[in-house]
């Protein structure tokens, strides 16, 4: 059974049909990829899926349940996690504490024992912090931990988010654009981090503009034009559907997909 | 050496020896006073301040529960025969499941909207209090029995610069205790950005109504201590103008800084002390300071003084 599934799923902002009847399934360790030019309805696809949007149609199931009208928090209750397009980092907090809010779900949250510190409370804050810093070392920020979260280049941000999203342990995590405005470098990173991230049994999909990353990590990929399926396979497939390459890929797309490493 | 002096622990052990020392150096009566309706205040603002500086909503109507506070322990024990510290937990309970049961709805509200909703709250408290002219004496307040504790009449500015001191003490190492919590955590991500918050599974309704409801307590506790150090109780207390003073305070110290919300407070409580000069202009001086802060100073003094040394010591 499949650790995501999306059916039929579909929501119109006023007369516009952003997206329309969209269905697929991800694997568990699976990398599984979103595709699509611009407007075709990637962003609003996850919004759906990690409940910030309400779905007009269609049925979102998560490892077996059906949560298609809960709230986000109760999804990452349930095992999902994002990041953001346009970053939606707590930019006043250190990098450290950003990822510690990821552990929220995973820490007793009982406030009488907060207002008066417990031993207990103590303890659990050091957790929670030993827990936040080895992820922020599975993503190469150890060194900035303690840094405010402000003052950090917009490709270590975008890591940031993943080490927090990571934190909440889901079994599927989101990635909205992980790559977008990084160098080639950083797009690097952000590539192996993903892989050791679904390595470690957890289910990734992402929205990607960065074509040789989408080729080369994901398992498969699903082409989304104008709010509707347009295929959806592996990355040889995707790239040999002519109906792709001209919707999306284009001229100069296609060849730099062609020259994609695998 | 440098991780324990960043212990915010430092700040509750700063702040209890200022309150046993400052007495040595106060000349008169007066001063010590004027001191003890600082911590008085403080108290209000510090609860405020974990609303509005650490979980980002804002109140324009927190004199609201100051004003249920402070009635409560002077209608409690004339009318309704509860012993005054009953009454000022009484009061306490009361404004808090007020601002549970009024959060809820309008703590949905953001920015400007909210702004106006807990203006409205407010505005609706202080009505009530001075159209209940049977039991609140209406316009003209009424007088607030002495606290009695175990026997022992509690009065004169020393005994409440001890009570409110000590109260104050206690109030901040609660709330530091709290910004140091997962709960704190959750309220500065909530400020910074609800959507992350909420997808990383905090329930962000429910903690925004956790903070509105602290922030009424401690408002309440300050509306009690205040009317109680008075003797009097009126309308005043729950004014729109109060409400002003507490954001005032709280900007000017600092929104999000615990120790901001005593500066804040300190210095409101004795600017107008120094300003008597000026007498009828009070309120557009005040008005003019507060400009200047928030175009120069915007993220308040002690923020402000922090990065200052910060920098000078880097």
């Amino acid at each position: 059974m499949s650790i995501l599934a999306v059916e039929d799923l579909g929501i119109a902002f006023g007369g516009l049909i952003a997206v329309d009847g969209v269905t697929f399934a991800v694997e568990q360790s699976e990398i599984f990829a979103v595709i699509g030019p611009n407007g075709a309805g990637k962003t609003t696809l996850f919004n759906m899926v990690s409940g910030l949007y309400v779905p007009n149609r269609g049925r979102i199931v998560l490892d077996g349940e059906d949560v298609t009208n809960l709230p986000p928090h109760e999804l990452a209750r349930r095992g999902l996690s994002r990041t953001f397009q346009n970053l939606q980092i707590f930019f006043r907090m250190s990098v450290i504490e950003n990822v510690m809010v990821g552990r929220h779900l995973h820490e007793k949250r009982n406030v009488l024992a907060h207002l008066f510190t417990l031993p207990s409370v103590h303890a659990q804050n050091m957790a929670t912090r030993a827990k936040a810093a080895e992820l922020l070392a599975l993503v190469g920020l150890a060194d900035l931990a303690e840094r405010p979260a402000g003052s950090l280049p917009y490709g270590a941000l975008r890591r940031l988010e993943i080490a927090r999203a990571l934190a909440t342990e889901p079994k599927v995590l989101l990635l909205d654009e992980p790559a977008a405005g990084c160098n080639p470098v950083e797009t690097e990173e952000i590539d192996s981090v993903i892989k050791r991230i679904a390595a470690q049994g957890i289910s990734v999909v992402l929205v990607e503009h960065d074509m040789r990353l989408v080729m080369r990590i994901s398992n498969r990929i699903h082409v989304l034009d104008r709010g509707r399926t347009l295929t959806e396979g592996t990355a040889r497939d995707v790239r040999a559907n002519p109906a792709v390459i001209a919707a999306y890929l284009g001229g100069l797309g296609s060849q730099e997909a062609t020259h994609a490493r695998n | 050496m440098r991780q324990i002096l960043k212990n915010p622990l430092w700040l509750v052990v700063g702040l209890a020896i200022i309150v046993v020392v400052l007495p040595l150096f106060l000349p008169s009566t007066y001063y010590v006073r004027v001191a003890a309706l600082v911590f008085i205040n403080a108290l209000a603002v510090l609860g405020l301040n974990l609303l509005m500086g650490f979980a980002g909503q804002v109140s324009l109507g927190h004199a609201g529960f100051f004003g249920i506070g402070a009635y409560a322990v002077a209608v409690g024990p004339t009318h309704l025969g509860i012993p005054t510290w009953a009454s000022l937990i009484c009061g306490t309970i009361l404004a808090a499941f007020i601002a549970f049961v009024v959060g809820r709805p309008i703590l949905k509200l953001r920015g400007y909207y909210l702004a106006v909703a807990t203006l409205g709250l407010g505005m609706l408290i202080a009505m009530i209090v001075s159209n209940e002219g049977a039991i609140t004496g209406g316009p003209n307040g009424m007088p607030v029995p002495r606290l009695v504790l175990f026997g022992w009449r509690v009065f004169g500015p020393m005994t409440w610069y001890w009570i409110s001191g000590l109260t104050l003490v206690i109030g901040v190492w609660v709330a530091v205790n709290l910004v140091e919590s997962s709960t704190g955590r959750a309220f500065r991500a909530i400020h910074d950005s609800e959507t992350a918050a909420r997808v990383l599974g905090v329930n962000v309704a429910r903690y925004k109504l956790t903070a509105f409801v602290l922030s009424a307590a401690y408002a309440s506790v300050a509306g009690s201590y205040f009317v109680l150090f008075d003797g009097f109780v009126t309308p005043d207390t729950s004014s729109f103008l109060r409400s002003i003073e507490f954001v005032v305070m709280a900007v000017l110290g600092g929104l999000g800084s615990i120790f901001g919300s005593i500066v804040g407070a300190a210095i409101l409580v004795l600017l107008p002390q120094v300003l008597t000069v000026f007498h009828d202009y009070e309120h557009i001086v005040l008005g003019a300071i507060m400009i200047v802060f928030l175009i120069f100073l915007p993220a308040g003094l002690v923020p402000a003084a922090a990065t200052f040394i910060r920098r000078r010591t880097a």
